[in-house]
């Protein structure tokens, strides 16, 4: 591959062009989206945020390929998505592990799948159970679990499940992380220390993660790039903020910092002065 | 720590002892809250049966009477008096035989047929309108069927067995596929997990406690129902046993059957509950 592909793949990771979504309720056809053109880098931390019912959570679904767009294409690496793969990794809102099998388990359910006999769709070979077992163990240490290998999900508290969710998405490497309000069900506390740790990890590993919030803070401590959509039905991308904060971030210096704030009031700003409540745009 | 017990050994020890004294009360308060209530329901029915005795001038046995009669036949349950005279035990297993039977083979056909009804839309509709129409149908009805094409009463029992604990197992393992959480299937095509690993891993686990409820739903008709079939094919069973003692016009036996019937479905219900607490993983809310 030449230089100047490989840039445009880099540049146009994802590559969502004239994406419009409806859904066929008994009232009628609801459009969701409508015009969605974006562009996500290899990389790059892009945060969707927007009042609830704005259809974020139904990009994000475009994306992973779970459903399908009415209209447009959406691109990864230069391929249609067509369907789920595991080379786009979702982080389920509720976590979604499978209460039966312990967090071990869960994680080596997808391993298993990607790098085990029968999984490599690319020719590599596959890797023994001794390879396997290491790697689920590597994500588990990477959230911090290893001692909690062999609870299960009903053992273990809401921020340690989604810790698990995270280390399932992270343990088949995909090429994309998408997290769908990963840190919604949790308290504070535990959210900020969760969004601390998934600042290192993406640091260590350079992923591309899509993730929607509905946390400015978060958004702006997290992205490179927030989208913010405006209100449904028939909701768009409002506008693109190009986030320059230098990394690695700490919450604790970019309380006080200038930028930092002013990332902030834009986003809020936006949300609540030109998007103002769900109520009065519907 | 070790400082403060050992400068108060003195304070300390009224202190951790009087927990004791309470948690004593709250037992045996709690205790007879577990005893006394159903004590006293054992006790009023006992009564109302003395009453009812005296009432009838023992043409229904007394309690005591027929607590007697049941010290003797369970002295000897299994005897063998030839081949329609054997104890009670034998009445019991032959009937539980034959409701393993007939609810083994509902099992092997109801549980896979519910699988594919909750998989397949298509099968659903087409096999909904049968369900309905012949689950309210009373399995007697379906013995002389069986009578009529197995020709023998043993399997026409079994068939009746069969007939009526399938419906349970078809409905509870259907509806259980129908309801698996759709955020599991969405994993399932995020990781694109094989059909085996979604059957094993995330249908089968699912559905498990559904198709408990249907086997405990299954095997309590299936109870039900061997009583009655026995006292129409006759044969070695507890049904047929009763029966015999009614034309034997020996009341007290009918009483203790009775009691067996009820324990045994008791113990048959309470096993199934424990086996399905041991398989259902209530998710804890975060």
């Amino acid at each position: 591959m030449s230089e100047t592909s490989n840039e445009k793949i880099n540049a146009k990771f994802i590559e969502i062009n004239g994406v419009a979504q409806t859904f066929k309720t008994r009232k009628g056809v609801f459009p969701a989206l409508r015009d969605i053109n974006l562009n996500v880098a290899q990389g790059e931390f892009v945060a969707l945020i927007g009042h609830s019912g704005c259809g974020k959570s139904t990009l994000l679904n475009l994306i992973a390929g779970l459903t399908l767009p009415t209209q447009g294409t959406l691109l990864c690496a230069n391929r249609e998505i067509a369907g789920p793969g595991p080379e786009r990794a979702v982080v389920f809102q509720n976590h979604s592990l499978l209460p039966w099998l312990t967090c071990f388990e869960n994680i080596y359910l997808g391993v298993e799948r990607v790098f085990g006999a029968g999984g490599r769709s690319t020719g590599a070979a596959s890797e023994s159970k001794v390879q396997l077992r290491e790697r689920t163990n590597a994500a588990l240490e990477l959230v911090g679990l290893s001692a909690a290998a062999h609870k299960r999900p009903g053992e273990i508290s809401g921020g340690m499940k989604q810790r698990v969710g995270i280390a399932r998405a992270l343990a088949i490497e995909p090429k994309v992380l998408l997290m769908d309000e990963p840190f919604g069900a949790l308290d504070a506390l535990t959210r900020a220390k969760l969004q601390d740790e998934l600042l290192e990890i993406v640091a260590r590993t350079h992923s591309t993660v899509v993730m929607v919030t509905h946390d400015v803070d978060e958004a702006v401590l997290l992205s490179d790039k927030i989208v913010m959509m405006t209100n449904g039905p028939a909701a768009t991308i409002g506008e693109i903020l190009a986030v320059d904060l230098a990394r690695p971030r700490s919450r604790v210096a970019l309380a006080d910092d200038a930028q930092y704030q002013s990332y902030r009031k834009a986003v809020i700003d936006f949300l609540y002065t030109r998007q103002g409540h769900v109520e009065k745009a519907a | 720590m070790v400082s403060t017990t050992n400068t108060i050994p003195a304070a300390a020890a009224p202190a951790v002892a009087a927990p004791p004294e309470r948690d004593i009360g709250a037992m045996l308060s709690s205790l007879f809250m577990a005893a006394l209530p159903p004590l006293m329901g054992i006790g009023l029915l006992v009564g109302i049966w003395a009453l009812v005795s005296l009432g009838t001038k023992d043409s229904i046995p007394s309690p005591l009477e027929t607590w007697r009669q049941a010290v003797e036949i369970f002295s000897d349950p299994f005897y063998r008096k030839g081949p329609n005279d054997l104890g009670v035990g034998w009445n019991v297993l032959m009937s539980l035989q034959r409701v393993a039977l007939g609810f083994g083979l509902a099992a092997v056909v109801g549980i896979p047929a519910g699988f594919l009804i909750g998989r397949f839309n298509f099968l659903s509709r087409m096999l909904n309108p049968l369900i309905s129409l012949l689950r309210p149908v009373s399995p007697l009805a379906w013995l002389p069927i069986g009578l009529l094409v197995f020709k023998g009463a043993n399997p026409a029992a079994i068939w009746t067995i069969f007939i009526c604990s399938i419906w349970p197992m078809i409905i509870n393992t259907a509806v259980g596929v129908q309801r698996v959480p759709q955020d599991y299937m969405n994993v399932a095509r995020v990781l694109n997990l094989s059909e085996w690993k979604i059957i094993t891993r995330i249908l089968f686990p699912s559905v498990l406690p559904y198709m408990l409820t249907g086997v405990r739903l299954a095997v309590g008709t299936a109870w039900l129902v061997i009583v009655a079939a026995e006292m129409l094919t006759g044969g070695v069973g507890i049904g047929f046993w009763v029966w015999d003692e009614w034309n034997n016009l020996n009341v007290k036996n009918i009483i203790i059957a009775i009691f067996v019937i009820g324990i045994v479905g008791l113990v048959l219900e309470y096993m199934l509950i424990k086996v399905a607490t041991a398989f259902t993983f209530e998710e804890v809310k975060s």
